[in-house]
């Protein structure tokens, strides 16, 4: 453990839809470069608290830090406006279902948010969509439309349309779990990648090898509260708790 | 007295500046109509109540009261209280809003249709509210929404003949000219007939092709 501040803070996050209390206290630390996987079964409340860190969703209580600026602050609406707009371009967040935008090609996929908030010029845009798709594998299809490419080649441009902001943090959203089985890895190879250029990166998964093999850390969430963390070989290999073993044990099984 | 269409060809220059007339008067409210109904549909869906309720009440007297009474209105009406709209202007800009609140009901259905992921990655990247709803929403309701509001273009072209009421010389006026010259109704009303049907196929034939142009985009 590093003794600086920590990159990404989550101090207590508590969070409810209505009556339903969906995160529970939860506190998370997260530094930066470093890669942390959350497992969990499902609606234990992994993407809401995913979607907290760039206030999609935000908290019912508690903070979330990116360094030393509080994402969730209390501001009048005009200010909180301008202030996530900027924060949230610091945060890549990749989808399950890669929401890609379907009436602009794998460019202006790519080019919309550079230019449009950072004021690029069409040439310099050019140059980083060029770039980006180049690192995701993706720039043959640079001139396609999302719908003329697999689920796969879906989420790699996705991935790149989120790097083009250079964020600090990439948050990723089950980013492989509506993919067809042969088409993850391509996915998954992306990653990797970015994890070797030690991007920080929260990755919500139901691969469990594959969070074994990046991730430095991973957290087991159930019912809103993070139930174990620690290293992948501890948590993977000998978790403490019950509810981890059980939960690894039906999902080794279902995935049999 | 039987029919015989060799009148035609000495009237044809009226009829045809008439046509010209009523493409006009089609292309130019078809205009309004549509960039009317985009910005009656952000307001009905996203503006506060203050200014919502004002066009909700426009809305509901342009969809309650007959398009004929509205054309007069705007055109012998606001004379009265000082403003001289020229008859073109008037019949483009009354067909064109009376238009533009049908479309806004479509475009209303077609903005609330598309996903909330679009907005939320759109979000996500940094852009503001009103940037994901012009860059990402909106031309997704457009595309989504060509075929019908393409209708409701064709039931425009067929309306702009009631802008003959306040006297621009569009195809209706101009034959019921040329029949007053020469009393030949049948022939010329069966022209008249043939031209709209003309300019209702040109119109489909650019709707087809800007709905297999959006088809990749989908
Ligand atoms: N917008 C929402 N409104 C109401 N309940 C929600 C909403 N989003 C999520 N939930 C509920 O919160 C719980 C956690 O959901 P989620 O964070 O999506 O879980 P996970 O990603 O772990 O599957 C679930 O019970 C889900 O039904
Ligand atoms: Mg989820």
């Amino acid at each position: 453990m590093s003794d600086q501040k920590p990159f990404i803070d989550i101090r207590h996050a508590q969070k409810s839809f209505g009556t339903l209390e969906v995160l529970k206290d939860i506190s998370l630390q997260v530094d930066r470069g470093q890669i942390v996987a959350i497992i969990g079964p499902s609606g234990s409340g992994k993407s809401t608290l995913l979607r907290a860190i760039n206030d999609l969703d935000p908290l019912t209580g508690g903070e979330v830090w990116l360094e030393d600026k509080q994402i969730n602050k209390t501001l009048p609406h005009r200010q909180y406006e301008k202030h996530i707009n900027e924060v949230r371009q610091e945060i890549g967040m990749v989808f399950q279902h890669f929401n890609l935008f379907p009436h602009l090609k794998v460019r202006e996929n790519v080019t919309l948010a550079p230019k449009m908030l950072k004021g690029l010029s069409d040439d310099d845009a050019n140059a980083l969509a060029e770039e980006q798709l180049t690192k995701v594998g993706m720039i043959e299809r640079i001139d396609y439309y999302p719908s003329q490419l697999s689920g796969g080649q879906k989420q790699r441009v996705a991935i790149a349309r989120a790097l083009a902001m250079k964020p600090k943090v990439m948050l990723f959203d089950e980013a492989t779990s509506a993919l067809d089985p042969e088409l993850v890895e391509e996915v998954n190879l992306v990653m990797k990648k970015l994890a070797e250029e030690h991007m920080t990166m929260i990755i919500v998964t139901h691969e469990m090898s594959f969070a074994e093999s990046v991730c430095d850390r991973v957290l087991f969430m159930d019912q809103g509260v993070v139930v174990e963390e620690g290293p992948p070989e501890v948590i993977f290999r000998n978790p403490k708790s019950e509810r981890t073993q059980h939960f690894l044990r039906n999902h080794l099984a279902a995935a049999g | 007295m039987g029919l015989d269409f060799s009148v035609i060809p000495k009237y044809l220059d009226i009829v045809l500046i008439g046509a010209l007339w009523t493409i006009a008067i089609t292309l130019g409210a078809a205009v309004v109509s549509f960039f009317g109904g985009i910005f009656l549909a952000i307001v009905a869906l996203y503006a506060p109540a203050f200014v919502r309720w004002p066009f909700r009440v426009f809305s509901f007297l342009f969809l309650g009261t007959p398009l004929l009474l509205q054309l007069f209105l705007i055109y012998f009406g606001l004379v009265q209280i000082g403003i001289d709209v020229p008859a073109f202007v008037a019949g483009v800009v009354g067909l064109g809003l009376h238009f533009a609140v049908y479309n806004s009901e479509l475009f209303q259905t077609s903005i609330l249709a598309v996903d909330k992921g679009q907005t939320e990655a759109a979000r996500t990247l940094g852009l503001s509210r009103m940037q994901a709803l012009r860059t990402v929403v909106i031309p997704q309701a457009v595309r989504d929404v060509i075929p019908p509001i393409g209708n409701n273009m064709i039931a425009l072209l067929k309306d702009s003949a009631l802008v003959s009421v306040i006297g621009v010389s569009e195809l209706t006026l101009s034959a019921q000219r040329a029949i007053g010259s020469t009393y030949r109704p049948f022939e010329f009303y069966v022209l008249v007939a043939a031209i709209y049907y003309i300019i209702n196929l040109g119109m489909e034939a650019v709707l087809r092709r800007v709905e297999r142009r959006i088809q990749a985009s989908r």
